[in-house]
């Protein structure tokens, strides 16, 4: 294990050298699959080996001077970087939410006190995970993005073709992803940290269009403020405490020490902006701008999980506190207000993005509660949230390089039209709200541990917030079924997209039929180690019960369809009140001409839309993480 | 799992007799309603009459794949009020029946037809409308028993209504919708009403309006066994009481349906949320704060 | 093989009547006349409609119409004329725009007249209209058993 994780960092951002110095497309194409196949065959082999080695808890890396230095230096080359692309930009003052940072966690290693020596790398049961999640997905995004950018290259001609630096980025966020899942020193935590989160920013901006360029410094202000709280927590906990694990910090707070609760709060604030919650989740929708495999890859499957995985970290010293009741606020008014906002969205990428909010939120009010009950919901919200939205994006990315357009009445009849992409797409929405499906039982698992908490609010949120979802969902399905004429048009979707795309799919039901399996196999074990005991969560009779439904929802249609084309049927036209003008597309007017109808969706953008509902939730959410954190202050000073 | 023979007798009684209590009681609906029109009313047995006719009638749809889907539909629903009878998961059992209403609109959104496409869109608006409401429910029982299980929970030693009297009530305004009735039909009406033609149901003619029928007695059964659920306890006796309120309800519906005129789904939904939140809302917080 | 006649279902449409018909049709329906006692329905789809009434004559821009309603009712159907106007044209017949009665344009099986025909007479009407399709369901069945696979396709022509 002691050199497949450095290599899983290292070698990400060598392969990300080697794709910025390779100009010819063809050859580091093909360079791309080898990386991506050795990063995920690297996944396994540190899994497996962790698994022979008993999967308990492993703790790395106790000397680490060289790498030490190593992390120093380029914490101030990111700041170099950053500096000269704000004032490239004219944005001088977000500068300065990298150098503070920088220059503070430089003081603390130089002039700081003496730490007393301990690992810097920690694997256990959630970063073994954390790892599956981006190699895996990771991985098949890397082999979908060379399929995606060639043709993302051919129908945006109007901006420079930059896939070297498009991939250079992806796998240096690969890298930068491993090192922040592995880690237990905060201060390689906070470079990989900034790393993320300057790639995201670099990937936003990919397009150098105006929009672009706006997008990404928000996303970059927002995400470095985090950074910014995150620096001042490793501070402020290196003087108190002497030390600067992860697992130390958390370990203090569980146990109510009153130095660990002001960095507790501050890093629990830098995951909120992350996770894109409330009030930071417009980043997030400004980063759609970006090509979409990095929306996939950075924005919804993997990246935003970073901040889900620090709360999940740091849930047992935020459960039961102020802390840990303002993240599960935050997290679930997130989940509601995201949920709604959903609705009106047109475009299909943006529904994404808003339910990735939502979702993220209901996973980050999981984290606030910090039972062992509501960490097995979110950890299943996570696993089925990484598969499906990495598939949904995908396979909305895909679509849209064929059909030209993303906008959510363009899929009407998609099924009949592009039937490989319309049925992924279908399988990954039925995997967001379906009920035999993952995360209508990570709901069950959240209600019903809110419930138990006796968090009134969290209950509201959750029942309220799972109303609206099932609608956004349910009128997206509904338009892919929906009976076109619309010629069939060519599936320009490469092979390497369909893999990827199938992969996820099989995945996708994979979990689902596996899902009592890995609950008792992994995800049991793990809540043990968080909470030292965890009794299982799903009662065997609701098991049961899901696998039958499972059956019946695969079943019951394929049988009856089957059944349904031996019998013989009388095709009528459908009700137009007789003025049908012999299709079911088109009626005859008063003025006896042929009226082609379109049945559109209901969004209602103008009363609960974006424009109207954003401002009030960012000022409603900002006032409560304000005043929350004042009443943690005032308990510490 | 347990397995007694109690509930495999609930469960076939389900399968069996859900269907004709459904018709029955839609057929006493049609009567009470004439009557209380001042007319004389079709025969109680007319909706089993109606049945018969659609399947006797010539198979015709406008998509086949229409049939496929309300299969499933009634499939979902079967096996909901299966789960709820036999005892399982009460919390479960609703997100079955979310996902049963869910094939119902692709049924109804296959057809490409104006009037179905709308009753489909408004059925989402109410399902969303309904939802709290019927998750709260679910909250309630688990919150004083301790269970999602219905097998436990209709073991009680006390009715769930004496501390629950607000879930019952938001629970009952919203069978209302549910059940289809005025002044919350909008999505699809029933016999003497029309609302968008036939709303989700227009292009359904036939064996496949069949079908939607038998599965609507199905859901209704499971309904009002949720509201007996609020009734019974471990004394036998109870499920008596149990019947009695059903019909009430029953019959409660069946005024407010006659007594009201439809509104705009967006009063709907600001009445619908109003009234969960007043009621169900309430009586969660107290709960909350009694049982802590 | 089913008593179909206990649930006849009714389609109504109104051609170029004068209303005093649909007035009529629908007060069949109210208290007074209670057609439902019969099982009627008034339905408003066709896809769910065993009888067809139709009121006022037909012109040339609803006979297309009429057919195709007449197409989408699944069979066995019976088709009701109810008024002068719908069983001969009546009083409007010379009009340049009329066709005529219903069955210029599709079959019609029951005649109602009177101008506006009484609710009592319509619903004697519907009352032989029901008749009617017992027996063409029964028939229906007949041919259903003895063509395998049921009745031919339809193809609409509306």
């Amino acid at each position: 294990m002691a050199t497949v994780i450095p290599f899983l960092i290292l070698f990400p951002l060598v392969m990300a050298c080697l794709m910025f110095v390779i100009r010819n497309n063809r050859v580091r194409g093909v360079a791309a699959y080898l990386g991506s196949v050795i990063v995920m065959i690297g996944v396994g082999v540190l899994v497996v080996q962790w698994f022979l080695a008993g999967a308990k808890p492993v703790e790395l890396f106790i000397e680490t001077e060289v790498a030490d230095h190593v992390i120093l230096a380029s914490e101030i080359v990111l700041m170099v970087v950053v500096t000269c692309l704000c004032f490239k930009y004219k944005k001088y003052w977000i500068s300065l939410l990298s150098i503070v940072p920088t220059l503070l966690i430089a003081y603390l290693e130089l002039f700081g006190p003496e730490m007393e020596p301990t690992y810097h790398i920690y694997l256990d049961h959630l970063s073994i995970l954390m790892c599956l999640i981006v190699g895996i997905i990771g991985g098949l995004i890397v082999i979908y993005a060379v399929g995606y950018m060639h043709g993302y290259a051919h129908h945006h001609s109007e901006f420079q073709d930059r896939r070297y630096y498009f991939f250079m980025l992806l796998f240096g966020f690969l890298g930068a992803m491993f090192g922040f899942v592995t880690s237990s020193s905060l201060l390689w935590i906070d470079l990989f940290w900034e790393v993320t989160s300057i790639i995201s920013f670099l990937l936003i901006g990919y397009t150098k269009s105006s929009e672009a360029i706006t997008n990404s410094f928000r996303a970059l202000w927002m995400n470095l403020l985090g950074g910014t709280a995150l620096a001042i927590a490793i501070a402020y906990y290196a003087y108190e405490a002497g030390t600067v694990t992860l697992q130390q910090l958390v370990f203090e707070g569980s146990v109510g020490s009153n130095i660990a609760l002001l960095p507790v709060v501050l890093i629990a604030f830098a995951a909120l902006t992350k996770s894109a919650q409330l009030p930071f989740s417009t980043w997030l929708l400004g980063a759609m701008v970006a090509p979409t495999p990095s929306s996939a890859l950075l924005h919804s499957a993997t990246m935003v999980k970073a901040g889900i995985y620090v709360l999940f970290r740091l849930a047992p010293a935020l459960s039961g506190r102020t802390s840990g009741l303002m993240v599960a606020f935050v997290g679930g008014f997130t989940f509601l207000a995201a949920s709604i906002m959903a609705i009106a969205q047109t475009d299909a990428k943006k529904v994404l993005a808003m339910s990735t909010i939502a979702n993220l939120g209901l996973m980050v009010a999981c984290a606030g509660v910090g039972t062992a009950e509501t960490i097995w919901a979110g950890i299943f919200l996570m696993i089925f949230h990484a598969i499906s939205k990495s598939m949904l994006f995908q396979d909305v990315g895909a679509t849209e390089n064929t059909l030209h357009t993303r906008d959510l009445e363009a899929f009407h009849g998609l099924i009949y039209r592009l039937p490989f992409l319309a049925m992924v797409q279908f399988i990954g929405i039925a995997g967001m709200f379906l009920a035999p499906f993952g995360m209508l039982i990570s709901k069950w698992a959240a209600l019903r541990a809110s419930v138990d908490e006796r968090n009134i609010l969290l209950v509201f949120f959750i029942i309220f917030g799972s109303a609206i979802t099932s609608l956004y969902w349910t009128k997206w399905m509904a338009k892919l079924l929906e009976q076109s004429r619309a010629p069939k048009v060519k599936d320009i979707t490469k092979l390497n997209e369909k893999i990827s795309l199938g992969i996820h799919a099989v995945m996708m039901i994979g979990v689902c039929l596996l899902f009592p399996l890995l609950s008792s196999s992994y995800v049991d074990p793990l809540l043990r180690e968080m909470f030292g005991n965890a009794e299982q969560v799903l009662p065997t009779a609701t098991l049961v019960v899901l696998i039958v439904i499972i059956l019946i929802v695969f079943a019951v249609p394929a049988v009856s369809m089957a059944f349904g084309e031996n019998t013989r049927t009388n095709i009528k036209p459908n009700y137009m009140n007789g003025i049908n003008d012999g299709t079911d597309y088109g009626f005859i007017s008063s003025y006896g001409e042929v009226q082609h109808m379109h049945v559109s969706n209901y969004y209602f953008a103008h009363v609960i839309g974006q424009r109207k509902l954003m401002l009030p939730s960012q000022i409603l959410s900002t006032v409560v993480i304000i005043g929350m954190i004042c009443v943690i202050l005032g308990g510490v000073l | 799992m347990k397995f007694d023979t109690a509930r495999l007798i609930w469960i076939i009684g389900y399968l069996v007799l859900a269907p004709f209590i459904g018709g029955l009681l839609e057929g006493f609906d049609r009567k009470i309603s004439a009557r209380m029109q001042r007319r004389v009313g079709p025969p109680i047995l007319q909706p089993f009459y109606d049945v018969q006719k659609l399947f006797n009638k010539q198979t015709i749809a406008v998509r086949k794949t229409q049939f496929s889907f309300l299969i499933a539909y009634m499939v979902l629903m079967i096996f909901t009020g299966a789960m709820f009878f036999g005892g399982v998961d009460l919390l479960m059992c609703f997100f079955v029946l979310s996902t049963a209403a869910t094939f119902l609109i692709f049924a109804a959104s296959v057809t490409n037809s104006p009037y179905s496409a709308i009753g489909a869109q408004r059925e989402m608006i109410q399902m969303m409308t309904y939802e709290p409401a019927v998750l709260m429910t679910a909250v309630g029982f688990y919150l004083i028993r301790g269970t999602f299980d219905v097998d436990r929970i209709a073991r009680a030693g006390s009715s769930a209504i004496v501390v629950l009297p607000g879930f019952f009530f938001a629970f009952v305004f919203i069978l209302t919708i549910k059940m289809r009735k005025s002044p919350f039909d909008e999505a699809g009406s029933h016999h003497p009403h029309q609302e968008l033609v036939k709303g989700i149901t227009t292009e359904m003619g036939a064996k496949n309006l069949a079908v939607y029928t038998i599965t609507e007695w199905y859901e209704n059964v499971f309904l009002l066994g949720v509201v007996g659920l609020f009734i019974v306890n471990r004394n036998p006796l109870s499920y008596i009481g149990a019947i009695v309120v059903i019909l009430l309800v029953y019959f409660l519906e069946i005024l407010i349906d006659n007594a009201s005129a439809r509104v705009r789904w967006q009063t709907m939904l600001k009445m619908t949320w109003g009234v969960t939140l007043l009621t169900a809302g309430v009586n969660l917080m107290m709960l909350m704060l009694i049982y802590r | 093989m089913g008593k179909v006649k206990r649930s006849p279902w009714l389609l109504h449409y109104d051609g170029s009547s004068c209303n005093g018909c649909d007035i009529e049709v629908l007060a069949t329906l109210t208290p007074v006349y209670d057609a439902e006692r019969l099982g009627v329905e008034n339905t408003g789809d066709p896809m769910q409609a065993d009888i067809l009434l139709i009121t006022g004559g037909i012109n040339e821009q609803n006979a297309p119409v009429v057919k195709q309603l007449y197409d989408q009712m699944p069979r066995p159907k019976v088709v009701v004329a109810v008024g002068i106007c719908a069983c001969t044209g009546g009083i409007f017949k010379d009009c340049y725009n009329i066709r005529g009665g219903v069955d210029t344009t599709i079959p019609v099986d029951i005649y109602v007249p009177g101008c506006a025909a009484r609710p009592q007479s319509i619903i004697d009407g519907i009352i032989k209209a029901r008749d009617l399709f017992q027996k063409r369901s029964d028939e229906h069945d007949e041919y259903e058993k003895t063509h395998h696979g049921g009745a031919g396709e339809e193809k609409i022509n509306g």
